[in-house]
């Protein structure tokens, strides 16, 4: 009796145990294959030509790590397979991209702490500016790049329920008691910095440039929000997908963006004033250095500026900046929109920063419940 | 009388609790999962990034467990067969990760092995990445899930005493002989039932991995960590797919522990 016990035990257990063996062992065998699939998927660009042109100078395919912030997923899922093309043509040397999506802010830190990407496309220069402080990018990058680093730029404008049923046409609306905001939180997340300074920059011009007046319209606002994620996309979800809030303060390619994925269900309100917001592009120079990866890398972010990537660009709602390319997209962008931008009217990202965002700094002090 | 109406509401009120709070939720996923019939739900799980994701799901709870059953093993065996200093502070410093918030799991091993942390120099020099690579995920699994085993292995062993192994220590054992003969037979199935909570645990695992994951698609990206990026992307019906892979794991897992809690239960009558 007690030995057939044993016996079934032992086996159930051994069976459990194998169970257990067998699960890293057969994931092995699935990454094998996989990256095989991907690698021939990848390869599936017809290029021959390219592959002939340098036969044997460049090792066969590169890797390289595009650490982003929020909204870009689906740019970046386009512009890779696009540069991709692009650089097997050129050099006849395959990329592999791998990229990371957070609040911009998040990510600057996670690329301090050790993340190693190769370039970083976040949504504003002060972030990319602290990687550089941590003393990974190299002083004098903003100039490196055309038009101060942003290859696109964009906007901050409202999405609202279909119908407005609120009525919000301005900022000044957003203040009233009752409306609920979300936006995420200026800590963490670029995108929110932009909500805020655009916020700030209409307060200015409607208070004369009265900022105790300022200090108490930003007070109204972001008591009127009653989410505040740690990113751009956190926020958009948290509006569209869990109906949460009245407005949502969102770049204008997210809002376009939420507005393909439910046409009909809300409607983007443009306010009479906003602010140019320029994402910015970096290599990360102390990691290209390490990985061998400069050439390839800096190519990555100059082809931003192609006019296909321009044009890439303008069909996921970025306004390009080759004035020529935004024109094509007259039609899909408000060009006439009034926009503040960050250097001629906060003096930049350092005193915008230092005044606005770091430690007790004007969003702490109207923060405090 | 009135025991019976009690009963009666108390088994309702638990029915209704387990019913809303825990089947309804589950059963929305996998109702979400699959809205959009069966070849979209096999696309999403079919995935590149998804299945890479769930191998390094797979191969982090793997070493997890490898580690955290040798751990949990000697640690309930030193704490209950044996007598030193020290005793009740090492088995409450066991339990610290059943008590600290993931996040901080996640931070400590970036204050320690991220490029601004003591570790990082060492690192270098041997060419080693933790933190934001594959190590750092499974150093963070292993943490979070640390007390599981031993936890299920100390009542069960404090409750057997240790005559059997004295007694078998006075007949001339040596020690692996004692444990291999005495203790693990007596053990075998509390040890299967600390084993499959340890596993549940670290396929699920989100706070900590998050944390030091840095989030690369087809590189440090967990099934868990997968989920949200779906989710974010608007894709939702991939979202719960993705999703109802993990909860049929954790169902698989759910039946052998009430197979091992039963065998468990039989094995101390």
């Amino acid at each position: 009796m007690k030995k057939s016990i044993l016996s079934k035990t032992t086996a159930a257990a051994l069976g459990a145990f194998l169970l257990i063996a067998a699960l890293p062992g057969c994931s092995g065998g699935g990454a094998v294959n996989t990256s095989g699939n991907t690698a021939s998927a990848d390869a599936s660009n017809p290029t021959p030509a390219g592959a002939a042109k340098e036969p044997a100078a460049a090792p066969k395919s590169v890797s390289i790590t595009n650490v982003s912030y929020d909204p870009t997923r689906e740019l970046y899922e386009r512009y890779n397979k696009l540069f991709q093309e692009y650089w097997l043509k050129e050099k006849g040397q395959e990329v592999e991209i791998t990229q990371s999506h957070g609040g911009s802010g998040k990510q600057a830190r996670s690329v301090i702490e050790g993340n190693e990407a190769d370039v970083v496309t976040l949504a504003l220069e002060g972030d990319v500016d602290e990687i550089r402080k941590a003393g990974l990018i190299d002083e004098g990058w903003v100039k490196r790049l055309d038009k101060e680093s942003a290859p696109y730029t964009s906007t901050i404008v409202f999405l609202v329920r279909k119908g407005n049923p609120k009525n919000i046409k301005d900022w000044d609306d957003i203040v009233k008691s009752g409306i609920e905001v979300i936006t995420p939180d200026p800590k963490s997340s670029g995108g929110a910095r932009w909500n805020f300074l655009a916020a700030w920059a209409f307060s200015n011009q409607q208070n004369g440039g009265d900022e105790e007046k300022n200090k108490e319209f930003m007070k109204a606002l972001y008591s009127n929000v009653t989410v505040l994620d740690s990113g751009a996309r956190g926020s958009t979800t948290t509006f569209v997908e869990n109906g949460q809030g009245d407005v949502l303060l969102a770049w204008e390619n997210e809002a376009f963006l939420s507005q393909k994925e439910h046409p009909g269900d809300f409607e983007i309100v443009t306010p009479s004033l906003s602010i140019l917001a320029q994402p910015s592009v970096a290599v990360v120079d102390a990691n290209v250095k390490k990985h061998g990866t400069e050439e390839v890398a800096t190519a990555y972010l100059q082809y931003l500026y192609s006019d296909e990537a321009q044009r890439l660009e303008g069909q996921n709602d970025y306004r390009p900046s080759n004035p020529d390319i935004l024109k094509e997209f007259g039609d899909t962008f408000d060009l006439n929109i009034k926009l503040v931008n960050i250097d001629d009217d906060f003096g930049g990202w350092e005193a915008a920063t230092e005044k606005f965002f770091a430690d007790g700094a004007i969003f702490d002090q109207i923060y405090k419940r | 009388m009135r025991s019976k109406t009690l009963q009666i509401f108390l088994i309702l009120l638990g029915v209704l609790f387990v019913a809303l709070m825990l089947l309804l939720p589950l059963a929305t996923v996998l109702a979400y999962a699959l809205r959009q019939g069966w070849r979209i739900f096999a696309a999403a799980i079919t995935d590149n990034y998804a299945v890479k994701a769930l191998n390094l799901t797979l191969l982090a709870a793997g070493i997890t467990l490898v580690v955290n059953t040798t751990f949990g093993i000697f640690a309930a065996w030193a704490i209950t067969k044996f007598r030193f200093r020290g005793k009740q502070a090492l088995t409450t410093l066991i339990d610290i990760p059943f008590s600290i918030s993931p996040i901080i799991a996640g931070l400590v091993f970036i204050l320690i092995f991220g490029r601004i942390g003591w570790a990082y120099p060492l690192l270098e020099a041997w060419k080693v990445k933790i933190v934001f690579a594959v190590p750092g995920i499974v150093l963070a699994t292993i943490f979070v899930t640390f007390p599981f085993v031993s936890r299920a292995l100390i009542p069960l062993m404090q409750s057997q005493g240790s005559d059997e192994e004295e007694a078998a220590a006075l007949m001339g054992a040596k020690g692996l002989e004692i444990f291999r003969k005495i203790t693990f037979p007596h053990i075998k199935w509390g040890l299967l039932y600390g084993v499959i909570l340890c596993t549940a645990r670290a396929l699920g695992e989100f706070g900590a991995v998050s944390v030091v994951s840095g989030h690369l698609r087809g590189k440090t990206n967990t099934l868990p960590l997968h989920v949200e990026i779906l989710f974010s992307e608007f894709r939702l019906t991939a979202a719960f797919a993705v999703a109802s892979v993990l909860v049929v794991i954790a169902v698989i897992i759910l039946i052998l522990r009430n197979i091992v809690e039963y065998r468990l239960k039989k094995e101390e009558e």
